[in-house]
């Protein structure tokens, strides 16, 4: 069985609310089929918006959203067969748990015995069986949350729209629930649509993430790869943590430049810089770079540790480093630990491959 | 195993429940404290004149505060025949003392009341009393029947009887048009004069459609009010607000203005061609009137319980509705509808029991057929001054209002009635 590559489309949309900002710029996505895909970015980026105008509660100002090659720009929400999780569930609190599940099939008239054999199914999915007479008022968040995916998966929609689903719950509820939707969607393989802030949700549950900020997509790649080759100043900034350098690049070779900062002068790995008299921020993981280095590498400094911070499985050292006072070291906590003390010189190492010099901020 | 909850101390050894009532009569008596003054003027404001005027509606003293003898006599008598000479003799020495306080007029006038002739023949026995001529040492039965034949029918003593009670429901029965026939039995009046049934029926009536139109017209209201962006909804609330901040009676007054057969809305349709200018139809005192204009000033009370209900509906559930596959029609009725029932409820229950006792406006705009019975009850206590039988019908009206409360929480619930 072939996966149809382009299963959602976004073509050239643009999305304007009140004529003057767009909100959406010339958005062009593709989502294959059967494919966890994550929306991710700041409030205000415009991914809500996508989530609404592929649901159909908001049309495009311009452009196309095709879905299994239809475009469905005219087509209403509720005979687009999209099914959607909203941010706070949307549960019908005046259904009990079955009703709230047997919406969708009814309103499409399904036969009874059927119904009672697809919610029953989609409550053993989500393991809440035992739960059909129950109201949502008598529910915890989390099976609240159950119910809302149930309810959206129960009449084997082609595409599933989860709205910051997870954002109500707590911390450890939420990873749960991340790794529950995970395997739901691993198991029936319905595409996955998935909007959220949270960027460590967005790299457990997905294959590929869309890094939205100011109405474009940033980047589009699988977690791994957003995490370790941002391709620009934003995204290194919003996944994950990382240090960065501001300067100009003073040289530059096929995979690797000078890059002059105030009062010296690093080694990195053009991304976007092309040539000399470029501005540029490189950017450096915490934990690429290491305290006394066994091995030559590219980068050897030294610094002042300024704080140390026990974080459980990790420490977090701030150092001075090269003029500036921020820099920020991830040491993992083992039994081997080094005596590691605040105003005392340490030296660092870093390879130039893991200092990313991306466009200037 | 013992059946007995074993007795949780506190550590100095007393049962934890005594103690904690200690701990908790404090703020007991600072929280009674504090709603003892509204308590008082609900029980002054309230209480005390309902209970007035149940009293007031089913007092019937008057009588039996008169003819003290003559109804401890009659108690022996089985009201068949003629009474015995003992209650004749009662009745007299009842009349003397009433003759010498110049009440008897009183007396004839209310036995009159309940059977046609009594104020005469009372006239002619004061008038046989008071010139002495009732000779006291032989049958007094023989000479007070020999002052009119009337007094020596069955009929007339069985009124005085029928009096006896200190109580009576005629009010009430009145109320329904009925009345205690000669013999004591509920009768029926004649059905040319039932015209407190039609009274009741149309208040009932009145306020039904009232209801509807004020549910019709204010649901949308509302839906609007609740989804649109503040700045719209704000200014389209002082809309519905403002006629509530003004005076009942210049409401009312406007709408004369404008219903009235010169008025601005008749003169709009005969404009527009709609009527012909002689043929002016009459929106104006009758039910077309009482409809438009209360309709128009207890719309606010449907608009304000079901928009503070509306707003607390999650936009996304309609969302959700329509995203399941519902039509928006289906979701609206499937979703949304249903969670607007405790704002219908109350905006409907606070609609209907405020037009079931509305007063100035069918009075001003409701002309003969578009009155209610609370203009029944107005004209009682100001044009004939029967106050108990005002009284009645206020509580007749009280308790219909109670009985609807109480079939109403049958129906829907009264938790599932939210004001605001």
């Amino acid at each position: 069985m072939s996966k149809n590559p382009e299963f959602v489309k976004f073509d050239k949309v643009d999305k304007s609310y009140d004529g003057k900002v767009l909100v959406v710029k010339d958005l062009q996505l593709d989502i294959a089929e059967g494919e966890f895909i994550t929306m991710l970015g700041p409030s205000g980026s415009g991914k809500t918006t996508c989530l609404m105008m592929l649901a159909g509660f908001e049309t495009p100002t311009h452009g196309e959203i095709l879905l299994d090659g239809n475009i469905i720009s005219n087509i209403p929400p509720h005979k687009r067969g999209i099914g959607m999780v909203f941010q706070n569930y949307a549960l019908f609190p005046h259904m009990t748990v079955y009703e709230n599940l047997a919406f969708p099939l009814r309103v499409r008239k399904v036969e009874k015995d059927e119904i009672d054999k697809k919610v029953d199914k989609a409550l053993s999915m989500v393991s809440l069986n035992g739960f059909e007479t129950r109201m949502p008022a008598q529910l915890s968040g989390g099976q609240q949350q159950r119910v809302a995916v149930a309810r959206a998966l129960v009449f084997d929609p082609a595409v599933v729209l989860m709205d910051e689903p997870l954002g109500a719950l707590d911390k450890n509820l939420r990873e749960s629930m991340q790794y529950e939707i995970k395997h739901i969607h691993e198991s029936i393989g319905v595409t996955v649509v998935y909007v959220t802030h949270d960027q460590s949700e967005a790299l457990t549950m997905s294959n590929r993430i869309a890094v939205f900020n100011d109405g474009k997509v940033q980047q589009l790649s699988n977690p791994a790869e957003l995490y370790e080759k941002p391709v620009n100043s934003f995204v290194a900034e919003f996944i994950g943590e990382n240090n960065t350098f501001n300067g100009e690049v003073v040289d530059i070779a096929k995979d690797k430049c000078k890059v002059k900062l105030e009062n010296s002068e690093i080694l990195a790995n053009p991304i976007s810089v092309k040539s000399k008299g470029e501005k540029t921020t490189v950017s450096l993981r915490p934990e690429r770079a290491l305290i006394n280095p066994t091995d030559k590498m590219d980068n050897m400094f030294t610094g002042k540790i300024e704080e140390v911070i026990y974080h459980g499985d990790h420490t977090r050292v701030r150092l001075n480093l090269l003029g500036s006072s921020e820099f920020i070291l991830k040491v993992p906590n083992s039994t081997s630990n080094l005596e590691l003390k605040v105003s005392e010189d340490i030296n660092i190492g870093w390879n130039s491959t893991d200092a990313r010099a991306l466009d200037p901020k | 195993m013992s059946s007995e909850i074993k007795q949780i101390l506190t550590t100095d050894g007393i049962p934890l429940e005594v103690s904690l009532k200690k701990a908790e009569k404090k703020n007991k008596i600072k929280a009674f404290l504090l709603v003892a003054p509204l308590l008082l003027f609900l029980i002054i404001t309230y209480v005390f004149p309902i209970g007035e005027m149940f009293s007031r509606s089913i007092d019937d003293k008057m009588i039996t505060n008169m003819l003290p003898k003559t109804f401890k006599e009659m108690e022996k008598w089985d009201g068949q025949e003629l009474p015995p000479e003992e209650v004749f003799t009662a009745f007299y020495y009842d009349f003397k003392v009433l003759v010498e306080k110049q009440e008897h007029g009183k007396l004839g006038q209310r036995l009159n009341k309940e059977k046609n002739g009594f104020n005469s023949i009372t006239k002619k026995l004061f008038r046989q009393v008071k010139r002495k001529k009732i000779d006291e040492s032989i049958s007094i039965k023989e000479q007070i029947m020999k002052v009119h034949k009337r007094w020596r029918t069955v009929e007339y003593w069985q009124a005085i009887k029928r009096t006896a009670p200190p109580y009576t429901m005629s009010k009430y029965l009145k109320g329904m048009d009925m009345y205690y026939a000669a013999d004591g039995s509920i009768t029926q009046v004649d059905e040319d004069r039932r015209i407190h049934r039609i009274l009741w029926l149309r208040t009932l009536e009145i306020a039904f459609f009232v209801t509807l139109f004020c549910f019709l017209m204010g649901y949308p209201i509302a839906h609007l009010l609740a989804t649109l962006p503040m700045k719209y909804s704000n200014l389209l609330m002082i809309c519905v607000l403002l006629p509530f901040w003004t005076s009942l009676l210049v409401r009312t007054a406007s709408w004369m203005i404008l219903l009235q057969q010169q008025g601005v809305v008749n003169d709009f349709f005969v404009m527009i061609g709609l009527v012909a200018d002689d043929n002016r139809p009459e929106m104006m005192y009758n039910k077309v009137g009482t409809y438009v204009a209360m309709t128009q000033i207890l719309l606010p009370f449907m608009v304000l319980p079901l928009y503070s209900v509306m707003k607390t509906i999650s936009p996304s559930l309609m969302r959700a509705g329509k995203s399941l596959g519902g039509t928006p029609f289906v979701a609206f009725y499937k979703v949304y509808f249903p969670l607007t029932i405790p704002g219908i409820g109350a905006g409907c229950l606070l609609v209907f029991i405020l037009a079931i006792g509305y007063y100035i406006t069918p009075a001003l705009v409701g002309g003969a057929s578009g009155t209610l019975i609370s203009n029944q009850i107005a004209f009682h206590m100001k044009q004939t001054l029967d106050w108990s039988f005002a009284s009645a019908m206020g509580l007749m009206l009280l308790s219909g209002v109670l009985v609807i409360y109480w079939i109403y929480n049958k129906l829907v619930g009264v938790d599932n009635i939210k004001l605001g």
